[in-house]
């Protein structure tokens, strides 16, 4: 299937001559939730504002849906919708004259019965007279998205759409994105929060100073990138550890009384069983075991520090 | 064409009118009123008559320039400032709209401004003083072309413009100065003959003239020439938007 955005070759240097992107590519699936991570300043920001006309390219392709977005912006830009990270409004604007404003932007004649059907979606019809400028920051932030959807738009970018956004309305926002995937909207958001993208994302691409540095499906990268800890208390603390046991990744820690060994999710045999038995073995006892996996969290810190 | 963003943009503009109504239209209004009381009525009524018009009614064409010029300008220019200002500037570029629908918008709205305000002057001033137009189509001809123009420059001023007080420098530091000098209030053959060859560098002086000829047949410099200068204004700003569109200048990086 041909990708509903392809990124090809992408470079973007600032007039200050800083490097912002280093040759992307980048293939992003028809109705795939696809999250952007990266430390701040990597890039991500950027990428998004160039597919989306606010940034020129210094040079590269890019396709939205099969259009050139610089020789077809039109045609282009029509498939997307834009939440950016930074919270601008129409300030002196009411709630639904800015998002009418939005519609009639992208060409679409108004339709009162979806602005509607949008604004209750995201709790904001009461407000719709308001002028914008008395509303709170995450009800902001939902003019934003309302706006952006007002549009129906088949590709989203969801810039950090969570910042500053409580834990609650988080959800219901999140609700809304599934929602929006069950429909065939394809969307790729960028966050801070990695445990949402790790909830939300059917891939990941990962962005550090200004190059991808891996793409992957989620969980083939949790399987992969991802590691398991075995945590056993021991009965009496231990100081060193016997020879028998230098082949295993093996560390002590609180005090002698904890030995962590970590391993591969990846390799076919976790060698648990050996493991404890040579520590049966060694007279080695121990009182409780448990054991767990990384987050991505991990994995990205992990990845982004090398 | 995407028609629906042009009236979008033009609804969106026009409402901020009516938000600042007492700013945009009712204080061009006060002033001018003022303008017709003391230099019309008190003083007017004193002075003898210019080339067979009346003090009162010769100033009339000036006093419209003068708002038209500075509402113009400053309309536009806060029409395009404000979301570059706020951030929702955004979504004008990421929007499948071309740089003239995004123009025919913007300075559409700040001229369709302008030419109410114009005419809404010229019904003020009836109350004042008796006046004629001799060429109704050619004073709309003039009053169009100059609201054009000159929301043009004021779209120019607030892509250029990084603070509010650029925005307010070019109408009062150049504009009314060279309005006040243009021709407003008096003829150029009332100068002294030095002046009356300085006064033809200020472009102002050919608006003024050519506008005042369409009401009284009476001009200070042939309305050829007039036309002919504010085409050439037309022409200036309309490249300069052509060629800041072209490079991206304080709009793309």
């Amino acid at each position: 299937m041909q990708p509903i955005i392809s990124v090809k070759q992408l470079n973007k240097t600032y007039n200050n001559s800083f490097v912002a992107l280093e040759n992307i590519d980048l293939d992003i699936t028809q109705g795939e939730i696809f999250a952007l991570l990266g430390p701040n300043g990597a890039g991500k920001t950027t990428l998004i504002n160039i597919i989306c006309g606010i940034v020129n390219p210094t040079s590269g392709t890019i396709l939205a849906n099969g259009h050139d977005i610089i020789t077809e912006y039109r045609k282009a830009r029509s498939n997307i919708g834009l939440v950016p990270q930074e919270l601008s409004t129409d300030t002196f604007e009411t709630v639904i004259a800015s998002v009418n404003f939005s519609r009639g932007l992208f060409g679409k004649a108004q339709n009162p019965e979806l602005v509607e059907k949008i604004l209750r979606q995201l709790s904001l019809w009461d407000k719709r007279d308001s002028r914008i400028m008395t509303l709170s920051g995450g009800m902001k932030r939902r003019v934003m998205i309302a706006k952006a959807l007002s549009h129906e738009p088949n590709i989203l970018f969801l810039d950090e759409p969570t910042a500053g956004v409580d834990v609650e309305l988080r959800q219901g926002m999140w609700e809304m994105v599934r929602e929006l995937r069950k429909n065939g909207v394809t969307i790729i958001l960028t966050t801070h929060y990695i445990e949402e993208a790790e909830d939300m994302a059917d891939r990941i691409g990962i962005i550090s100073k200004g190059k991808i540095i891996l793409v992957d499906n989620k969980n083939t990268l949790m399987k992969k990138l991802g590691k398991k800890q075995l945590k056993l208390h021991l009965q009496s603390p231990l100081t060193s550890l016997p020879e028998e046991l230098n082949d295993y990744n093996l560390e002590i820690t609180n005090e002698g009384i904890e030995l962590i060994y970590t391993f591969d999710t990846q390799s076919e045999q976790t060698g648990i069983a050996l493991l404890l038995k040579k520590l049966n073995e060694q007279g080695i006892d121990f009182k409780d075991l448990q054991s767990s996996e990384s987050s991505l969290e991990e994995i990205f810190v992990s990845l982004v520090r090398n | 064409m995407n028609v629906y963003a042009i009236i979008a943009i033009f609804k969106f503009e026009m409402s901020r009118t009516r938000r600042t109504l007492m700013q945009s239209i009712a204080s061009p209004v006060i002033s001018t009123t003022l303008y017709f009381i003391v230099f019309g009525a008190a003083i007017g009524s004193r002075m003898g008559q210019i080339e067979g018009v009346s003090y009162g009614a010769f100033i009339i064409p000036g006093l419209i320039m003068l708002s038209i010029l500075n509402e113009s300008i400053s309309n536009a220019a806060f029409g395009i400032y404000l979301p570059r200002f706020m951030g929702t500037v955004y979504e004008l570029f990421s929007a499948p709209i071309s740089y003239i629908e995004i123009i025919i918008g913007y300075v559409g709205a700040a001229a369709t401004k302008s030419l109410l305000l114009g005419i809404l002057i010229l019904i003020t001033a009836r109350f004042f003083v008796d006046y004629e137009i001799l060429h109704p189509m050619w004073m709309f001809c003039f009053l169009f072309l100059t609201a054009i123009t000159f929301s043009l420059l004021g779209f120019l001023i607030g892509i250029w413009a990084d603070g509010f007080e650029k925005l307010q420098v070019v109408p009062m530091m150049i504009i009314t100065p060279l309005t006040f000098l243009g021709g407003s209030f008096y003829t150029i053959d009332m100068l002294p003959p030095l002046w009356q060859k300085i006064t033809l560098l200020n472009p102002v002086v050919y608006l003024i003239s050519g506008f005042r000829w369409s009401f009284y047949g009476i001009s200070d410099v042939q309305v050829g020439i007039s036309l002919g200068m504010i085409m050439l204004f037309l022409i200036i700003c309309l490249t300069l938007v052509w060629w800041i569109f072209k490079t991206g200048y304080r709009i793309k990086s």
